[in-house]
């Protein structure tokens, strides 16, 4: 089996991101200041390849803002991630949050389809019109009608890999990865079987993301569900550690 | 005849133990004038200057780094102490009942200087009371003041996780026998106040030997003044010694530098990273000017010279050779910010020739530094740091232990090879 020189080449920088700082001169810029971030997180926040590390660039910003928090004050959990962000305030989080959301960075293609026809297809039900019976919201109604997000708080679900959506809904659900209170995703993903979180990561994952994907703009649309996360003061006023820890 | 010698040495074995229990329970005391020496006189003191008061001393004993779980409620404790005896659980500091509700300033003022709870039980000394019996019990008021004020948190306590025996009362009372007294402050009348003004944050709250020490097998340092460096237990993280100015000694250092170091976490000398990054973002930060003064002149005070058995093994070590896959590893995976000459970027990435902290041995330090990475604290005075990326999940124990013997080798100060054994026994949890 031969690959194509290219495809090797792809493979071993991707292998060889996380921890390489990227060699350009110094600048006292913010890029320059977050190289701690990109030596996992790919350059400019783009992705690891593995899979492992998702990619930051253009999240909204108040979700990498809630995001970079949930890390640092133990609602997420991954041991070189806090232990980063341990010493670093909100003021500095919220800069940081804003740097990647700004990036426009394009998108590689979608990853090859993954699961049955029928599985993707139970998956696109799930995440277009959920199931109420269940009481569960499609991911439509806070992800927005193109899956990009909605400014600021709610991420899109295009251009993440399988196995990333499937760690983050099962660590919703077994309450490993928890959020601000009225943990919504947690309320949703307590709901999905094995099943439906495996179909609805097989139809996402194979989706190409739009060119320029942004979130769309924030509005006073109401959410299907009570949720803690989109309740913070983007500004994060109402966010201040009050322990200074 | 073995009958006989049964007899005798059962009887000698019985006078030891009666020996030993009564000397236990003469050594193991309270301070009996404790209480009433020095009494509190609340009513005279103006109850907002005290609560501020209080709250400044909160701060500079660092008592949220204990009693405060990682984005807890503040003061409702929950994090587990690990220590080589088991996990101690730091209680709830808060005025709900299941925390100090019904302490009373008595109370507070005796856990401090008796290391005893409310109900008498012995305290362990996770809770740094050898430190804290020597603070002014004006102090201590107004820490309980402040306490009584903050939101309080219906949270219970957990019990304490400890290996028998040491779950025992009975052992801390041989503890408390062997290393505790209480005991005040007594200023050093050959100095200024300032210079005891100092030495009373770095013994009393600042409880800096609690890390900047060995601690014996019983995990007990030899004195709140000892500042000899150690390894601290579990962490791993090595704390350098503050009377050596190969180490963490600053009897050179402009005092501008000192406070820079404590007020910010930075300074033109070094940062402070890992469990000292803790204590800047958590305490030292906040003290105010005139404290910062006062710790930095005692400190700057301390034999600066006086030769430990770390800086001995650092200066007899022969050059290593420079390590043809640690320079690789170096070029490749450092230099971009650290400089192919160690040089550094000023204000932004350390220098690592001519840096200290490169030839601290244990290496315990470069190794959770290259594990992990990390960012100085945010602080007012240096609010957007520059990170290090941690290079845990790229590089092998042979790769950091290769990388760090380079950086060892390359410029001055030198020190010994770093072995993959080392790197493992570092690594810890960081993967």
């Amino acid at each position: 089996m031969r690959f194509p020189a290219a495809t090797v080449a792809a493979l071993a920088v991707a292998v060889a991101f996380c921890g390489r700082a990227d060699a350009a001169p110094f600048e006292d810029t913010i890029a320059q200041r977050v190289l701690a971030c990109t030596g996992c997180h790919g350059r400019e926040g783009r992705a690891a390849a593995d899979g492992y590390y998702p990619r930051i660039a253009g999240k909204p910003a108040g979700y990498l803002f809630n995001q970079l928090r949930n890390f640092r004050d133990g609602r997420r959990h991954y041991t070189l991630m806090g232990g980063l962000l341990e010493g670093l305030d909100d003021d500095y989080l919220r800069e940081i949050a804003a740097y990647f959301a700004s990036l426009d960075l394009p998108y590689p293609a979608p990853a090859p389809r993954a699961g049955s026809t029928a599985q993707r297809a139970d998956g696109e039900a799930l995440v277009r019109r959920g199931d109420a019976k269940r009481g569960l919201p499609a991911c439509n109604d806070c992800h927005g009608a193109a899956m990009t997000g909605r400014a600021p708080f709610v991420p899109g679900l295009l251009g993440l890999p399988r196995d990333y959506l499937n760690a983050q809904l099962g660590a919703w659900k077994t309450g490993h990865r928890r959020a601000a209170a009225h943990d919504c995703m947690a309320q949703i993903a307590e709901r999905l079987s094995d099943e439906d979180i495996s179909a609805v990561s097989a139809w996402l994952s194979a989706q190409p993301v739009p060119a320029h994907a942004v979130a769309e703009a924030a509005s006073a649309a109401p959410w299907p569900i009570a949720c803690g996360s989109v309740a913070v003061d983007p500004s994060g006023a109402s966010s201040g550690r009050a322990t200074g820890r | 005849m073995i009958a006989r010698v049964a007899r005798i040495v059962l009887a000698v074995v019985a006078t030891t133990v009666v020996a030993l229990v009564a000397a236990v329970a003469l050594l193991d005391r309270d301070d009996d004038s404790a209480s009433s020496a020095g009494a509190h006189t609340a009513d005279a003191i103006d109850s907002a200057v005290q609560i501020a008061r209080g709250a400044y001393l909160v701060r500079a004993g660092n008592c949220l780094g204990c009693h405060t779980e990682t984005g807890g409620e503040p003061f409702a404790g929950g994090v587990d102490i690990e220590t080589p005896f088991g996990i101690v659980r730091a209680p709830n500091l808060t005025p709900d009942p299941r925390g100090l509700g019904a302490w009373s300033a008595d109370d507070f003022w005796r856990a401090l200087h008796d290391g005893r709870s409310r109900d008498g039980r012995r305290l362990y000394p996770a809770f740094p009371y050898p430190n804290y019996t020597r603070l002014e019990r004006a102090d201590a008021d107004a820490m309980y003041a402040y306490l009584k004020t903050v939101a309080p948190v219906a949270r219970a306590n957990q019990p304490h996780a400890l290996r028998f025996p040491f779950d025992q009362q009975a052992a801390l009372r041989v503890w408390r026998a062997l290393f505790f007294r209480p005991a005040r402050f007594a200023p050093d009348a050959a100095h200024s106040p300032q210079w005891n003004r100092g030495a009373y944050l770095v013994e009393t709250l600042g409880h800096c030997n609690a890390c900047h020490s060995q601690r014996n097998a019983f995990g007990a340092s030899s004195s709140t003044l000892d500042l000899a460096g150690g390894l601290i237990p579990i962490q791993n993280w090595y704390a350098p010694s503050l009377f050596d100015d190969a180490q963490a000694g600053v009897s050179d250092w402009p005092a501008q530098d000192v406070v820079a170091l404590l007020k910010s976490g930075v300074s033109p000398r070094g940062s402070a990273q890992g469990p000292m990054a803790r204590v800047v973002v958590g305490s030292t930060q906040y003290l105010d000017d005139a404290d910062l003064a006062a710790m930095t002149a005692y400190l700057r005070d301390l034999p600066g010279r006086r030769p430990t058995v770390a800086s001995a093994a650092a200066t007899t070590t022969t050059a290593a050779g420079v390590n043809e896959r640690g320079r690789k590893l170096y070029a490749d995976r450092c230099a971009a910010c650290h400089g192919d000459s160690g040089e550094g970027v000023a204000g932004a990435y350390p220098p690592l020739a001519g840096n200290r902290a490169i030839a601290l041995d244990p290496p315990a330090n470069l190794v959770h530094m290259v594990l992990r990475g990390g960012f100085a604290p945010a602080t007012p005075g240096h609010p957007r740091p520059f990170g290090m990326p941690p290079f845990a999940t790229v590089l092998s124990d042979d790769e950091v232990a290769d990388v760090l013997t380079y950086v060892r080798a390359a410029w001055q100060p030198r020190a010994a090879p770093v072995s993959a054994l080392e790197v493992r026994r570092f690594r810890g949890t960081a993967q």
